[in-house]
């Protein structure tokens, strides 16, 4: 499966000149770009680990390029995206984000159902890579 | 006006004259102000009508009471002040109206439109009579609660930025057995929706009761969650008689793990205040169906336009709010959408007049409501709806999703492909006004369901004059 978090996950891949592109553009509007990635892709799992802080005076998408290239070097096989933070009064959010690096395979995830009286069901999604420990899996 | 004992002589006396009428009144800031188009019966002079609409949405009754004397009458009389005519209407005027804070009880829509839109829309001496706009004071604004959960915290919840949400509402309407009905929600949101919808209509009937529909649109929702790792939704209409049968649908869907739940404006003010109240205590976010709406604001000449009535959900505290889609089947002027628009996402909306806005408007850090554009859109406008709604809106495609000639899978990812390729090229500076059919085509090269969904669709508009539009146009200068 493909797991499709993130603003653009129904396209190809996208290359790095398309990555940059997309860095500009939140530049151009004032938006802080981060790095981040995890091998937990639960989609509650909202805290990936940063990469660094978020690059609030960059100007230069080159920079941010470069962040994006360490952090694939550093961790290849897991998920990495691209977040960009609006602090706008009335935003102060995420605005954009956007996976850049994925596993070769991605297992997907189990969906357990916990049958609890009645036709009721309590359902937990659990990610099949998760069921190694950190830093095991998509080895 | 002479001394009090004259003004209070019993008998009738024209409204204008008993204190509805003030030229030189400067608003206070914490005034209501209303704008009213106002068409007076032939004969009827505009100040006087409009003084008596002032009158019978505040204090006054057709003839002279000396009870008033017993109270500050000054301050509880509305106070019409300007009275203008509608540009090109002849007979209609633009009047504006300020009523005192106190005159409103704190944190309730009924109360306040128990005044605003209350006797006066039946008063005689008019021939109809429309709520146009509204300033709500930010100290009034204070004591509401606002969306429950609201557009930021909403998108955090679904963990997706940067595009609009896309949605489907189950189709047909009416008449699917729940097991059925499931089957469209978990190909829908698996082939690349967000969230999929019940119909304004679907509450418990005979051919599925709610708990059936709840049990089985969960299963769905849960098992494409787990198929794509995205968080899903279905909005389960809780929509009943009574507001009982109301928490105890909305409470069930909080058991099962459902994220949203949806309301239909039908059911009246004060049980959409419960509703929204109940959805911030439950962490849930609450979605409108505008239904019934079209009957009272979709006439230029008498009614309340629906920008007021989305003024009075986003306090009432709704997340979601159906507000017009431009191209597709459903009546929308463009600059009177974008108005609405405005007052849904704003933290303050600018006065203008183009987009039927007659006021500035400080939201005083209500929560923003996620419009929704919903009814006869398809792929092939994506460009369209982007540049005319913006980012922050949920489009809807239920037929342009369940009459994919490939299945509903197939029309769910030809929705989410055009989506992502066309907020792409926006980001990367392309003119999508101009080049979206081409980014679309190009995209139908890789993506079939695309390429189907286009062919079958790419023609489909629905071009027809709107009702509601602005009475302003910009002044054309020299250039």
């Amino acid at each position: 499966m493909k797991i499709t978090q993130g603003t653009f996950s129904f396209l190809p891949e996208l290359t790095d000149t398309e990555i940059k592109a997309q860095i500009s553009y939140a530049l151009a509007q004032g938006w802080a770009i981060g790095v981040e990635y995890t091998d937990d892709p639960h989609p509650r799992n909202f805290y990936w680990e940063m990469w660094a802080n978020p690059m609030f005076d960059l100007k230069d998408p080159a920079g941010a390029m470069m962040e994006v290239t360490g952090c694939r070097k550093a961790h290849p096989r897991v998920y990495i995206r691209v977040n960009a933070f609006d602090a706008t009064h009335g935003f102060e959010t995420t605005r954009l984000s956007f996976i850049v690096n994925r596993p070769a395979r991605e297992p997907g995830f189990n969906l357990k159902r916990h049958e609890i009286g009645g036709r009721q069901i309590q359902y937990t999604i659990e990610s099949y890579a998760t069921e190694k420990p950190e830093g095991e899996r998509y080895e | 006006m002479g001394s009090q004992a004259e003004r209070y002589k019993s008998g009738v006396m024209p409204y204008a004259q008993m204190g509805y009428w003030d030229a030189d009144y400067v608003p206070k800031d914490t005034d209501v102000i209303c704008l009213f188009r106002i068409t007076p019966q032939d004969g009827v002079d505009p100040i006087e009508a409009a003084a008596a609409v002032a009158g019978e949405s505040s204090t006054a009754t057709w003839t002279v009471v000396w009870t008033d004397r017993l109270t500050a009458c000054e301050n509880y009389r509305a106070k019409a002040f300007r009275v203008d005519p509608v540009p090109g209407q002849q007979g209609q005027f633009f009047s504006h109206i300020a009523y005192d804070l106190d005159l409103f009880e704190d944190g309730s829509i009924a109360n306040l439109t128990a005044s605003i839109i209350g006797n006066v829309f039946g008063f005689k001496p008019l021939k109809a009579l429309r709520l146009e706009d509204m300033r709500i004071p930010v100290a009034y604004l204070k004591t509401f609660q606002g969306p429950a959960t609201g557009i930021v915290v909403e998108r955090e919840r679904l963990d997706k930025f940067g595009r609009p949400l896309l949605g489907a509402t189950t189709k047909p309407k009416l008449g699917l057995s729940s097991k059925n009905y499931g089957r469209v929600v978990y190909e829908a949101l698996k082939g690349g929706l967000d969230f999929v919808k019940d119909d304004e209509n679907i509450n418990s009937q005979s051919f599925m009761h709610w708990r059936d529909r709840f049990l089985y649109c969960m299963e769905a929702v849960n098992k494409a969650s787990a198929a794509t790792g995205e968080v899903k939704g279905h909005y389960l209409n809780v929509t009943a008689a009574t507001m009982e049968d109301m928490y105890e649908r909305a409470d069930f869907a909080k058991d099962l793990g459902s994220n949203i739940v949806m309301i239909d404006l039908v059911i009246g003010y004060t049980a959409i205040q419960s509703m929204a109240k109940w959805a911030r205590r439950n962490d849930m976010i609450l979605h409108l169906h505008r239904a019934g709406h079209g009957t009272y604001t979709r006439q230029k000449t008498h009614g309340v336009s629906f920008r007021v009535i989305a003024k009075w959900m986003r306090m009432a505290g709704v997340d979601h709010i159906h507000a017009g889609t431009v191209v597709g089947k459903l009546e929308g002027d463009p600059n009177v959408i974008k108005g609405i628009y405005n007052v849904c996402r704003e933290s303050f909306t600018k006065q203008n007049l183009e987009q039927g806005v007659f006021f500035d408007q400080d939201w005083a850090g209500l929560r923003k409501m996620m419009p929704v554009a919903s009814g006869g859109i398809h792929a092939g406008q994506m460009h369209q709806l982007i540049t005319y709604l913006g980012e922050d809106v949920v489009l809807q495609f239920g037929g342009g999703t369940i009459g994919h000639p490939q299945g509903i899978q197939a029309g769910a990812t030809a929705n989410r492909v055009a989506l992502e390729v066309m907020i792409k090229a926006r980001n990367e500076g392309r003119d999508i006004w101009n080049e979206g059919p081409e980014i679309l085509a190009q995209a139908a090269r890789w993506c079939s369901p695309l390429r189907a969904a286009l062919d079958t669709w790419r023609d489909v508009t629905f071009n027809y004059t709107s009702t509601d539009t602005a009475d302003f146009v910009p002044t054309a200068t020299a250039s």
